[in-house]
């Protein structure tokens, strides 16, 4: 074999190499990686674009296609489906590294594991809540929400969807060790999505009426910093509980 | 010599099971320690628990004289890990894979990648994906990082699956130079290792009667084992 390549490794084999790891490196590093695998997976994008579409638009056919109606419910149908299809797609969080041994090497790299899992969730956002918050006032329209409510219901969801995907990455590494997850992680998810969704509908519904909402968007938002600074972290503890499984 | 990684006293019971207890070693710079037994003695398990990735286990790890849990970055820096899954993505080509790690360590540039993916015969495979890709070459992708890190304690759970006969005397070899070169290595292995150097060997897996009457020994591997 040759020996230059071991060679060069040689000059610093046994030496510091604590100045050469860098965890923004890291962050960024498994930023691009998760956002090129998605890439090249694109259906994991579109699946819960598809289930909201379908999901809201299954509601004027099924129930009443009056406007008075459909601008009264519009801010709830909304947002549940919304959330539903954040939740649906939490499955696969981590479950690929699982499988392939990567999450392992998560854990034992020498950066934060929350700073990691904050990358990994920020890619989920990027590729679920995101689009769903830029696709949801064209439902919304469909939905003959008042032109009141657009604004608001762009900033909740804008609030709200990051706020899903970081309490749904505590459930989605409590669970991901589990053979078949099924329903259990919906049912340790749910509870924690209720408050968001109170507050995210109750915005809407309030501006629509021409009521001050900075109140609700107010605890949106302490909700989001909350869980942007807790749910990595819990996260990061489920991931080794469930490694170590 | 400098001593790299010891444990004291290791124990570690999984599902009610004792897998292995009392167990001592000490590691050296220049070491190459083989963890041998039959299947389901607890390799994986105790490669796992030097690794860091199983925090409920009874005794005390310590890197270069101090506890592990006194400063687990430090340990982690110098730690190479490559478990039973060699921890490739399937949809990533070779040199993504490698460029994802070398960002959780030592930064790469992309002769250095393929430099060390012609180290491990996969020239010309730089830029398709995994999948594409055969067992023993998603191992060998993996092996590539024994290329790119620094990190002088390597930890190799199985490092021979699936590769072939040549390889396997290449990785060998590479093993060897990397013990020769100051640094040291652990690993899980059922092939007949033939290394130069001298190799030290911990026997999982005996019954309760034999360790009793061997006492501590048989799994000290502090003593030269038959390499």
């Amino acid at each position: 074999m040759d020996k230059t390549g071991t060679e060069q490794i040689s000059a610093n084999t046994i030496g510091e190499v604590k100045s050469q790891v860098s965890t923004w490196r890291a962050f960024t590093g498994t930023l691009k990686r998760d956002l090129l695998l998605v890439f090249r997976r694109r259906s994991d994008i579109v699946n819960p674009l598809l289930f909201f579409s379908i999901a809201v638009t299954l509601f004027p056919l099924g129930i009443s296609p009056e406007p008075e109606f459909l601008s009264e419910i519009a801010a709830g149908v909304l947002w549940v489906a919304a959330l539903l299809a954040t939740l649906l797609s939490l499955d696969s969080l981590f479950q690929q590294d699982m499988a392939d041994g990567s999450l392992e090497q998560l854990v034992i790299s020498p950066h934060p594991l929350s700073v990691l899992v904050l990358s990994k969730v920020l890619v989920h956002w990027l590729v679920t809540g995101l689009p769903l918050t830029l696709l949801a006032p064209l439902l919304a329209v469909m939905m003959f929400l008042p032109d009141e409510g657009f604004g608001t219901l762009f900033i909740t969801l804008l609030l709200g969807t990051p706020t899903l995907s970081l309490i749904g990455a505590i459930g989605a590494a409590l669970t991901v060790g589990l053979r078949r997850t099924g329903v259990l992680l919906t049912l340790l998810i749910l509870p924690l999505y209720i408050p968001v969704l109170i507050f995210g509908t109750g915005a809407v519904t309030a501006a629509a009426n021409g009521m001050d909402v900075l109140g609700h968007l107010a605890i949106l938002g302490a909700m989001f910093m909350v869980a942007l600074v807790m749910a990595p972290l819990a996260a990061g503890a489920a991931l080794k509980i469930s490694l170590n499984g | 010599m400098q001593e790299l990684l010891s444990g004291q006293n290791l124990a570690c019971e999984r599902d009610d099971r004792l897998l292995f207890s009392g167990l001592d070693f000490s590691l050296n710079s220049g070491d190459v320690l083989q963890i041998a037994g039959p299947n389901g003695t607890g390799k994986t398990t105790l490669l796992r628990m030097l690794a860091g990735l199983l925090p409920d286990y009874e005794g005390e790890i310590c890197f270069k004289g101090q506890p592990v849990s006194d400063d687990p970055d430090l340990f982690r820096e110098n730690l190479l890990y490559i478990g039973h899954h060699p921890g490739i993505k399937l949809n990533l080509t070779p040199e993504e894979n490698l460029r994802w790690y070398q960002s959780l360590y030592r930064p790469a540039t992309t002769e250095q990648i393929h430099h060390a993916l012609a180290q491990v015969k996969l020239t010309g495979y730089e830029d398709v994906p995994c999948y594409t890709l055969s067992a023993g070459q998603h191992r060998r992708v993996a092996l590539a990082r024994l290329f790119l890190q620094p990190s002088p304690l390597w930890v190799l759970d199985e490092p021979f699956t699936a590769i072939d006969q040549g390889g396997v005397k290449e990785i060998e070899q590479l093993i060897a130079d990397h013990a020769q070169q100051g640094g040291a290595v652990i690993l899980t292995t059922h092939h007949n290792l033939s290394l130069p150097a001298e190799l030290k060997v911990i026997n999982l897996g005996q019954s309760p009667q034999q360790k009793k009457d061997n006492g501590s020994q048989q799994t000290d591997a502090g003593e030269p084992g038959n390499g």
